[in-house]
């Protein structure tokens, strides 16, 4: 891969998709045998969260450290940019300090883009705004992967809040270059306008789009918009859109269920789904890693 | 004196070939072959010589912003714009909202001698939407209009007395006509391009649902309102309809809402971020439409600058706004001339004889007794836009880059000649 910074899954051809998933395989394999690799040895990776986040910061932190790296994390609570100091000024800063890689969780769409504009660094997008969340894609392809041998045809339907999610965009991105058929389901408050345009299909009714389902992602409910009303409550929600054991009898056989987590249970999805043998929500924690991995591997090794 | 020879002067409803004599500030005679020994002869043989533009809607920033412009940037970007008068919105800081206020930027335009600057006061105090200005005060002091662009009277009780109080003083209402409840904290159109972009989207309903609102308060008022920055095909067949029904409703657009879409933004180019949004290809061609059938009225410029450390930003944060002074009349030439969208002479009305007669200005014509305000351009000039090289202290612009035909060469203004 040729690419000094990873902002999207859109902008990936499918060649440098499977790259990178070719890489995170052998980065899962090192990780299951508790092999040490050196090759960020001497690298510096700084973690740039104006966003909370616990999980994502530190499977990326792990990401950096398994590759031998040095990482270090710039809280925007307690730096400098509580002062006011801009992105692209912080983003100077950690070009100075000789940062190899940072990586960016931001509010607003495109953030990540304006800072790879301005910082010799390599830029890697841990969520922007609605946008992307590219590694999230690419965690989640690669554990589908683990389950059927290809994705051409392979029946996704990600449920819940399509119109706030960069984890909905980055996958049907990414699932939709793979030959997966992505269909999407909320209720039209949470659909974004033009979501077919993503190539994506809409269905509004749960039980339609799980039949025949072969992989089943409810995302994070944020209960914060019941006062914007994008919908009515919790109860509500949970009966016309929450993955409940009952209502996946209608998948396909071989279904699976991903979750990008944290969960919100008996709301978007059921406990014994979550905790059930269908859930691969465990694994996709430990390949968030091994994509990490890739991802850092390959935008520092770019042309050696 | 000035003596424009071979000269194809286009106004509003006729286009003609005349020699054009200019003494002191006034056009003294008109006719061909006109032979005046004194006068400095400009040829024109080959341009065509429009009345001085007239600019119904910029922002110039002074007092308070004039980091982004002053009142002599802005002006002298006008005249290179071909612009001898332009009408500057009042929400400045402190917003223009009494007479004094009107008298400072009256006194800057004199001191400054570029182009004519009428101010806009503030509908309401502050632009709080709640108390009214004092429109008397104002229009004597040299106010042009009223209006609280940027932010919407949102109470409609407020809009409806305002706009009767606005009749009484004989002042055009000029409506930034939006809901803010639906634009929300939007930030593009809503659409594709803004799910694609992960953006938030300000919905097109926002627009014309709020200019619907705003001539049926005219209408119960009866009187006059002009709707700034039209960008959708609802809210000019709102519009068309008003005007088929009586109401005295007039409308603007703006270059860039005929001539790009709101793919500019899938880069996230902060200088294509404005308000309203540009829109989709489908809302282009209604604008195009809208300006050819005559439901619009006016192009003006929206001309909106930033510091480039202000649009330098995460977008969401970036602030609403492109320039537009420097680049209105040939975007309008090559978009809407050149695509027989238009004549010359409607492109004259929508630049000079419309804002004129709105607001009751002098100019909008090239007549005999009429003041000197003329801009001269060659039509077969081709350039490409060069956001540095603006007079306008803001290098903000979405077109910055493009090619377009058709360039100012000269101004007159006053009697006062000015290459560009």
């Amino acid at each position: 891969m040729k690419r000094k910074d990873l902002l999207g899954i859109k902008e990936l051809s499918k060649s440098e998709l499977n790259e990178i998933l070719t890489v995170a395989r052998d980065m899962r394999d090192a990780i299951d045998s508790g092999e040490k690799l050196t090759t960020m040895r001497g690298k510096s990776v700084m973690t740039l969260f104006y966003e909370n986040s616990t999980r994502t910061r530190n499977s990326f932190d792990a990401a950096a450290k398994n590759l031998g790296a040095s990482t270090g994390s710039i809280s925007v609570a307690t730096s400098s940019v509580q002062k006011g100091e801009s992105l692209i000024d912080t983003g100077k800063t950690l070009n100075a300090l000789k940062t190899d890689v940072i990586i960016l969780r931001h509010p607003v769409g495109g953030a990540p883009r304006l800072l790879a504009e301005n910082v010799s660094a390599s830029v890697i997008n841990a969520g922007d705004g609605f946008n992307e969340h590219p590694t999230q894609a690419l965690l989640d392809v690669m554990t589908a992967l683990r389950h059927f041998p290809s994705l051409a045809g392979v029946k996704t339907v990600i449920v819940g809040d399509i119109k706030h999610s960069r984890v909905a965009r980055s996958d049907i991105a990414a699932f939709t270059k793979l030959g997966a058929e992505v269909t999407v389901c909320a209720p039209y408050t949470l659909l974004p306008s033009g979501v077919d345009g993503l190539g994506a299909s809409v269905e509004t009714d749960l039980d339609r789009a799980l039949d025949g389902a072969n992989i089943i992602m409810p995302l994070r409910i944020q209960f914060e918009r019941m006062d914007q009303a994008y919908f009515s409550s919790r109860e509500e929600y949970r009966e016309y859109y929450g993955i409940t054991q009952k209502r996946l009898s209608s998948c396909a056989s071989d279904y699976i269920v991903m979750h990008p987590a944290p969960i919100n249970r008996e709301a978007e999805i059921d406990g014994d789904v979550a905790d059930g043998r269908r859930s691969v929500i465990e694994e996709q924690v430990t390949n968030g890693v091994a994509v990490r991995m890739a991802v850092l591997q390959l935008l520092t090794n770019r042309g050696e | 004196m000035i003596l424009l020879k071979n000269a194809t002067v286009v106004n509003s409803d006729a286009m003609f070939q005349s020699d054009v004599l200019i003494d002191g500030g006034d056009i003294v005679r008109m006719a061909r072959d006109i032979d005046e020994p004194y006068a400095q002869i400009v040829d024109c043989d080959g341009k065509l010589v429009f009345p001085g533009f007239i600019d119904m809607h910029c922002h110039l920033r002074e007092p308070g912003q004039t980091h982004k412009e002053d009142i002599e940037s802005g002006s002298a970007a006008a005249l290179a714009g071909g612009y001898t008068a332009v009408c500057c919105m009042p929400n400045t800081v402190p917003p223009i909202d009494n007479a004094a206020a009107v008298c400072y930027v009256r006194s800057r335009s004199e001191e400054c001698g570029n182009a004519e600057v009428y101010p806009i006061g503030c509908i309401t105090r502050g632009q709080g939407g709640k108390e009214l200005c004092e429109f008397g005060k104002m229009k004597r002091a040299g106010a042009i209009a009223v209006s609280d662009d940027g932010l919407p009277v949102n109470d409609g009780a407020v809009m409806l007395n305002a706009l009767k109080y606005a009749k009484t003083f004989g002042l055009t209402l000029i409506s930034h006509s939006e809901d803010k409840s639906i634009s929300g904290a939007g930030v593009v159109n809503e659409g594709e391009n803004a799910t694609a972009a992960g953006l938030r989207g300000i919905p097109r309903a926002a627009e014309s649902a709020a200019i619907a609102r705003d001539v049926f308060l005219a209408d119960e008022a009866d009187a006059s309102i002009h709707i700034a920055h039209v960008s959708t095909s609802d809210s000019i067949d709102v519009i068309r309809a008003a005007k088929a029904r009586g109401v005295k409703v007039t409308c603007e657009t703006c270059p860039h809402y005929f001539s790009a879409t709101d793919d500019e933004i899938l880069s996230y180019n902060t200088n294509a971020k404005i308000n309203p949004p540009l829109r989709s290809q489908s809302d282009v061609d209604a604008i195009v439409a809208g300006i050819a059938d005559g439901t619009i009225d006016v192009i003006a410029t929206d001309h909106a600058p930033h510091h480039l450390d202000e649009k330098n930003k995460e977008f969401d944060y970036a602030p609403f706004g492109t320039v537009g002074l420097e680049t209105a009349f040939s975007v309008a030439y090559t978009y809407l001339v050149l695509t027989d969208a238009i004549k010359l002479t409607d492109l004259s009305r929508l630049m000079s004889g419309a804002p004129a007669e709105i607001l009751g200005i002098k100019g909008g014509r090239i007549e005999e007794g009429a003041r000197a305000d003329i801009a001269i351009v060659d039509p077969d000039a081709e350039w490409t836009v060069d956001a540095q090289k603006f007079k306008s202290r803001g290098k903000n612009s979405v077109f910055d880059g493009w090619h377009l035909k058709g360039k100012i060469t000269d101004v007159i203004i006053k009697g006062e000649k000015i290459s560009v």
